[in-house]
């Protein structure tokens, strides 16, 4: 690659108490690229995406091996302010999760979080944060509406949203379309499309036609073990791995 | 069956108290002071005392309960203290309000030095009330889905921050209506606040004056045969305060939800 690597993960394991969730991992995630990281489930998707903004911390009993790095910035520095982390890593989960607000106050809820009240300010954030999760013309009317009362797809785009109003430099994604229907999901990715321009983004796909669609490269895990990554039109017409060519044309998963 | 018996008794009791003191209950009767012991005028300075010990009781057990149930929900984890303090809780669950009354009276009234007053019987009755708050609000807090927090840190949000533009709003319903519980046992008190509070009659001047609640007022009429008129009324006038809080409440509780759904 010719440039820097945003994120750079070296030799990195992650247990559940005893229970080895990835091991000694190794990836490097380019800026501005759609990284899609597949592979059947309790295979480690999850588990990388939360190391990576340290929501892992929420659950008690972990432990870990290795280094993650965000630009020069060690993850697991003990010093490391972690909300500022988690501000500079958003994540969007597998299920929509509207906070029980109102569509604006969704929004605003992580910039408030920082200290942003100014109500034009506000105002801003909000609109830009929708346009560019291309909801603002579905709902610019009833931004003081309930969040809970949009459809799926619009929840979905309203937590991408939400993630873009703190002008992160890495977007998780975690099967963002895991409960959605078609439509749903092809304005998803559409998004997705326009977000690659500014943002780096690490997208679990929620099936392996996704995955091919939107990214660039594509990083195949099985039990926890990197078995090989590599541009996607590689992977999933030439992987060179065994297990990967069996999952990728269907033999198991 | 078992459904209908329970109504059944609920409509006895109401239809009992109703008919012998609905007869008594006159603008009068709620705005005159009690003359010669309750035998007449009405039962203002009962009903300032009530508010009163009810609102102390809150202002004290409401806050301390709900800190505790935060601080078992989301600041620890399942631990030897926690444990502790759920098995403590508990047990001051099923201790008997007289006995509530005779620590009151003791460690408040005389230790303490707080004489027969509305603080002395608003603190014993918020250490009663302590349990209903604790474990409502830690059950109204443990139903918050996980998925909440996990967006709240994910977004750059602190624990507190998380706890109260979060949680809470999402767990107030089940926490206000545990207070409301409350409210409705310092209401209905009697034994323990008989012994922390007093009984006197004569209007409150601060928060160091004894008063007598309606329900200690209930209970003396009575129990001394002073007058059995007045004694409806004022359970009339009870029932109807606590139906009312009820209703009151109810609407305010819906009103939130409906606006955060």
């Amino acid at each position: 690659m010719s440039h820097e690597s945003k994120i750079i993960i070296k030799d990195f394991s992650f247990y559940y108490a005893s229970v080895q969730a990835l091991q000694n991992t190794n990836l490097n995630i380019q800026p501005k690229e759609i990284f899609t990281v597949f592979g059947p489930a309790r295979s480690g998707k999850t588990t990388l995406l939360k190391s990576l903004n340290r929501l892992t911390d929420l659950v008690f009993g972990t432990s870990h091996t290795g280094t993650i790095h965000l630009d020069e910035t060690d993850i697991y520095d003990p010093k490391i302010d972690l909300t500022h982390l988690r501000r500079r890593i958003g994540m969007v989960f597998d299920l929509p999760t509207p906070l029980p607000m109102s569509i604006f106050d969704n929004i605003a809820y992580g910039p408030k979080l920082s200290g942003t009240n100014r109500r034009n300010r506000l105002n801003e954030i909000v609109e830009k944060a929708l346009r560019s999760a291309v909801l603002w013309e579905e709902v610019k009317d009833r931004l003081h509406t309930s969040a809970l009362r949009l459809s799926g797809g619009q929840q979905q785009r309203l937590c991408i949203a939400r993630v873009l109003a703190l002008e992160p430099e890495v977007l998780l994604l975690d099967e963002p379309c895991s409960g959605l229907d078609p439509i749903s999901t092809a304005s998803i990715e559409e998004t997705l499309f326009q977000l690659k321009k500014d943002y780096t983004i690490i997208l679990v796909p929620h099936n392996i036609q996704q995955a091919s669609r939107v990214a660039n490269r594509a990083g195949f895990f099985l039990n926890g073990e990197l078995v090989e990554e590599g541009p996607v039109y590689q992977i999933f017409t030439k992987p060179k791995d065994k297990r990967t060519e069996d999952y990728v044309t269907g033999r198991f998963g | 069956m078992a459904a209908l018996s329970t109504i059944a008794v609920m409509i006895l009791i109401l239809f009992q108290i109703l008919r012998e003191g609905l007869p008594v209950l006159h603008l009068s009767f709620f705005l005159e002071s009690p003359k010669e012991m309750g035998r007449e005028g009405g039962i203002f300075s009962t009903i300032v005392g009530t508010v009163a010990l009810t609102l102390v009781a809150i202002a004290v057990g409401a806050p301390l309960g709900v800190g505790t149930a935060i601080f078992l929900r989301e600041y620890t984890r399942e631990s030897k203290i926690s444990r502790m303090i759920r098995f403590g809780t508990d047990c001051l669950a099923g201790v008997p309000s007289i006995i509530f009354g005779l620590f009151g009276f003791v460690f408040f009234v005389i230790r303490l030095n707080m004489g027969w007053s509305i603080l002395s019987g608003g603190l014993t009755l918020a250490a009663m009330i302590l349990p209903t708050v604790i474990s409502t609000a830690e059950e109204s807090i443990k139903a918050i889905p996980r998925s909440y927090r996990e967006v709240s840190y994910s977004l750059g949000g602190t624990r507190w921050q998380t706890v109260t533009r979060v949680v809470l709003p999402s767990a107030l319903p089940g926490i206000f209506t545990g207070i409301l519980l409350s409210v409705g046992r310092s209401i209905g008190e009697t034994a323990a606040v008989i012994l922390t509070a007093g009984s006197s009659l004569v209007m409150p001047t601060s928060l160091f004056s004894p008063i007598r609640t309606m329900s200690v007022h209930f209970y003396i009429l009575a129990r001394e045969g002073i007058s059995m008129k007045m004694a409806y009324g004022t359970g009339a006038a009870l029932i109807l305060f606590v139906l009312i809080i009820n209703v009151m409440a109810q609407w305010l509780i819906n009103r939130y939800i409906r606006h955060r759904t």
